[in-house]
């Protein structure tokens, strides 16, 4: 038995290297420069057919809305920020923003975030378990 | 070309109705629909029926096995919260294009309890309250925590769409509820997503409406008495957005609907006398009060504590009671909007009723994105 099973990425976009850090991957269309999350056939934007090529998206970027989850599905911890982040360099994510009080008072658009990676505090059906991103305040 | 007519419209009182069956609730507003236009089924040519959560269950054919199996050709739609509006979207165009003079359209159903969206799904592990939020109340604070970044929109603003909408679900029986929501009772409500709290979320019920469309010469043929004229359709779908991949727009589709919806119908929002907009959430009616041109950017905030938009003010919106009253059962909600315009039209909505309205707006919005927009106009 395998004693350290590796990491899954929690998203195709959030690439795992064999050696150094994980990040969050886009495909950036060579003709309008538009950046998606994950691949796709022709670019949404312009229509360009191909042509992506892959992007190394910044660990940094600013709050651009965020909202306040004090009820969602059963099992999952409440309250939490839902943050809608725009990295530097280009790419907009969405994820949990932790390490700040959950309340309209200490969460401010604009903000400047910090992505960081950690291991999911869930396992898949089969017990693998998975790395996942949170965003933070950046100091 | 010639004009559309709306011969008969009429909704359920919506509701919970656990014991029956999605054929029989639109099986109900059509009946309804049908004899408002002193019509029977054996006088439809076609029947358009939208319906979401049975999409493949045939639901128009199984609500002619309730009322008349004629033969007709039934289409169905799904179209996320926009279906009952597309299938009379559909149903619309047939008639414009002359196919047929006489068709029925049924929006219809039947809803679960509890949180829409945020399935997530597929391979690994479930993203909800992980990656953010998918829920619907999530969402669409997300959409409007936008305005507010921009606009310096607050709280108390978002909630008082709340009571207003409510205030005017007073006034209609139809309404899932008939029950005031004063500011702080709204505020302090149960918090579901920053900004809104359970009051400031449409209300999930089991509903039905229905309407008959005619061609104009059937239609005068019949007598124009209580008609409606349809003087524009428009549907978009969501153009490409820099942050649509994680946050769904529903104000570029809405605008761009608006534009077609007005050129057709050859108006503007001026002079537009009541609208019924998708408030699916009290943040999203901000949005779409500049969406729609009923002002201008940046205003809806002014627009809401000024009571422009409350019955009896310059543009009342959701006479009705809107979603978040009269309850938002996806597949007949944009049937129910035509429905109520039509009533105001006709002169037929009573203590709602707004005074001399000669022309309304329907609007809705199913995620995803899809955006439908009427126009309709009285004609005597």
């Amino acid at each position: 038995m395998a004693e350290a099973q590796a990491l899954l990425p929690v998203v195709d976009y959030l690439k795992i290297p064999d050696d150094g850090d994980p990040y969050l991957e886009g495909a950036k269309c060579g003709n309008c420069g538009a950046i998606y999350l994950g691949s796709r056939r022709a670019c949404s934007k312009c229509g360009t057919v191909g042509g992506f090529s892959s992007e190394k998206l910044s660990n940094k970027g600013e709050l651009y809305v965020f909202s306040i989850v004090h009820r969602s599905f059963p099992g999952i911890e409440v309250p939490y920020v839902s943050a809608v982040v725009d990295l530097e360099g280009g790419g907009t994510v969405k994820g949990n923003l932790i390490n700040v009080e959950p309340t309209p008072e200490t969460v401010k658009p604009g903000m400047p975030i910090e992505v960081i990676y950690k291991t999911a505090p869930r396992k898949d059906a089969e017990g693998n378990e998975y790395l996942t991103y949170y965003f933070q305040p950046r100091g | 070309m010639s004009d559309v007519y709306i011969l008969g419209t009429d909704m359920i009182k919506f509701g919970r109705f656990p014991d029956r069956t999605v054929p029989d609730l639109g099986a109900e507003a059509a009946l309804l629909a049908l004899k408002d236009a002193n019509l029977g089924i054996q006088d439809m040519e076609a029947l358009y029926c939208g319906n979401l959560y049975q999409a493949s269950a045939m639901v128009g054919q199984r609500i002619l096995q309730e009322i008349g199996q004629t033969g007709i050709p039934v289409v169905n739609t799904a179209n996320a919260c926009a279906t009952g509006a597309t299938a009379f979207r559909e149903a619309w165009m047939a008639v414009k294009a002359g196919v047929y003079d006489l068709v029925l359209v049924v929006g219809v159903e039947q809803m679960g309890k509890g949180l829409l969206g945020g399935g997530g799904g597929g391979k690994g592990i479930p993203r909800e309250g992980l990656l953010g939020s998918g829920t619907m109340p999530s969402v669409f604070a997300e959409a409007g925590m936008e305005h507010a970044r921009k606009y310096g929109t607050t709280f108390e603003q978002f909630a008082k769409v709340s009571v207003k909408n409510h205030h005017h679900s007073t006034m209609n029986p139809k309404a899932r509820y008939q029950i005031e929501t004063p500011l702080e009772e709204v505020m302090n409500a149960e918090m579901i997503s920053y900004p809104n709290t359970k009051l400031m979320c449409s209300v999930n019920v089991d509903g039905s409406a229905a309407a008959v469309l005619a061609s104009e010469k059937k239609a005068r043929e019949l007598g124009l008495g209580r008609a409606v004229r349809v003087r524009s359709s428009a549907l978009t779908s969501d153009p490409w957005q820099e942050r649509d991949l994680v946050m769904p727009d529903v104000n570029t589709c809405t605008r761009k609907a608006a534009k077609t919806a007005y050129e057709m119908a050859g108006v503007g929002p001026e002079d537009i006398d009541l609208v019924e907009l998708h408030d699916c959430f009290a943040t999203a009616e901000i949005l779409h009060y500049e969406n729609l041109g009923l002002c201008g950017d940046g205003e809806a905030g002014k627009m809401i504590d000024e009571g422009q938009t409350q019955l009896g003010g310059r543009i009342p919106v959701n006479c009705s009671g809107g979603l978040l009253s009269k309850g938002h059962p996806l597949g007949a909600t944009g049937v129910a909007n035509i429905y109520e315009v039509a009533t105001h039209l006709r002169g037929e909505a009573e203590k709602r009723q707004v005074e001399g309205a000669k022309l309304g707006l329907t609007h809705v919005i199913g995620l995803g994105s899809a955006c439908a927009i009427h126009v309709l106009e009285k004609v005597s």
